[in-house]
């Protein structure tokens, strides 16, 4: 297809409209469940509906529907960015995609290595998914990273990979590693095993969670502090927050952007580092050359 | 009474939270030295920049952690705990 046809325009449009469309949606969820208040509260995710199950009544609440719409909007986002790919990149937008699945391999390749560049989409999912969900809050959204149910759902993932690869070595390796290098020591070990999702999931929620709470604590204030100082101006010129212009907004780049984005590159590094060092390379290969002898014997 | 009882815990509540923050003071020193040991180290070395960021950042989120969890308790103690005591107090007195 070429580039400057105007089917190929129509498709991106298309495309970035349904990438626009799912952000649209939450704001519109958001301005129809909120209730009228005066001030600025801070709460949880609100909770759109219970379904009733055997064990525990499964909820879903804001932070779960933002980070499907999220989802969804990502998607597109993707398909935008792939549409009209071509071996010779012509568009800002093939450039784009290459810096940034480049910048992405070097990455997983120095934090990794050779063995593991299957996991370059994992990595880059979590990355994307989870810088914008922590951006989302730029949108007057609910962001999903500061629910903990959603960052303790991505930890559970990372440590699953985690017990995946310390079993590849062998069932008996992962056992044995417990009573590394005392059996009495074995609590230990095991607290320390789990202690990795429960800390990734908590660093991660806590990060974003005290941003967004701090920003809106200094919002208020600034609300006090510019009635406290301009409230001799008559009429709505006193009632109005001049001071509440701008300077949160300068704080917030600190609290939503950069921490945001950080915490996203963190919890990437964090997840390369664990399943990579969970691997042990001599075991696995040991074994692979102990399983192969055997079935020569047989 | 019962109002005694409820700003008890209310004012327990945020006791507890302001001193679960003390716990913020360690990773503070820690993530300082990190910091300034990976200056000193860009500074005798400037084109080992980049790995040594990287490391200082994976060391300073790890140095952090303690102070995460001091933060979690201190956001439960403030925002769910005193529904949570009270509720739990008013069934007591009830039922």
């Amino acid at each position: 297809m070429d580039i400057k046809s105007r089917r190929f325009k129509a498709v991106d449009a298309i495309l970035l409209i349904l990438m626009i469309l799912p952000l649209v949606c939450a704001l519109v969820l958001q301005v129809l469940t909120s209730p009228p208040s005066e001030g600025i509260s801070i709460s949880g995710a609100k909770v759109f509906a219970t379904v009733s199950f055997p064990l525990q009544d499964l909820i879903i609440s804001e932070a779960q529907v933002n980070s499907w719409l999220l989802i969804v909007s990502l998607f597109f986002l993707c398909l935008y960015l792939a549409h009209g790919l071509s071996p010779k990149a012509q568009t800002k937008r093939q450039l784009l995609l290459e810096w940034a699945f480049n910048a992405l391999e070097n990455m997983v390749h120095s934090n990794m290595g050779e063995r593991f560049l299957q996991f370059i989409p994992f990595i880059g999912a979590i990355l994307v998914l989870s810088c914008f969900s922590s951006l989302l809050s730029l949108f007057g959204l609910f962001s999903p990273t500061s629910d903990l149910n959603v960052t303790a759902g991505w930890a559970l993932v990372v440590f699953a990979l985690i017990t995946f690869y310390k079993f590849k070595c062998g069932p008996w390796g992962y056992v044995k590693s417990f009573a590394d290098p005392v059996a009495v020591l074995a609590p230990m070990n095991l607290i320390s095993e789990v202690a990795t999702p429960v800390s990734m999931a908590f660093r991660h929620y806590g990060n974003i969670l005290s941003g967004s709470i701090i920003s809106v604590l200094i919002g208020t204030a600034f609300a006090g502090l510019s009635s406290l100082v301009l409230g001799w101006l008559p009429g709505i010129l006193g009632e109005f927050p001049f001071l509440r212009i701008g300077v949160p907004a300068v704080l917030s780049l600190y609290f939503d952007v950069v921490s945001g984005v950080l915490q996203a590159y963190i919890f990437a590094t964090l997840t390369m580092l664990y399943v990579s060092s969970a691997f042990n390379v001599d075991e696995f290969e040991a074994r692979r050359a102990r399983k192969a002898r055997k079935k020569k014997t047989l | 009474m019962l109002e005694l009882a409820i700003g008890i815990i209310l004012g327990c509540c945020a006791l507890g939270a302001g001193f679960a923050m003390i716990a913020g003071i360690g990773p503070g020193i820690g993530e300082g030295n990190a910091v300034a040991k990976a200056c000193e180290a860009i500074g005798r070395q400037p084109e080992s920049k980049g790995a040594v960021t990287s490391t200082m950042l994976m060391g300073c989120v790890i140095a952090e952690t303690t102070g995460i969890y001091a933060l979690v308790i201190a956001i439960l103690l403030i925002f769910v705990a005193p529904n949570m005591l009270v509720d739990i107090l008013l069934t007591a007195i009830g039922g």
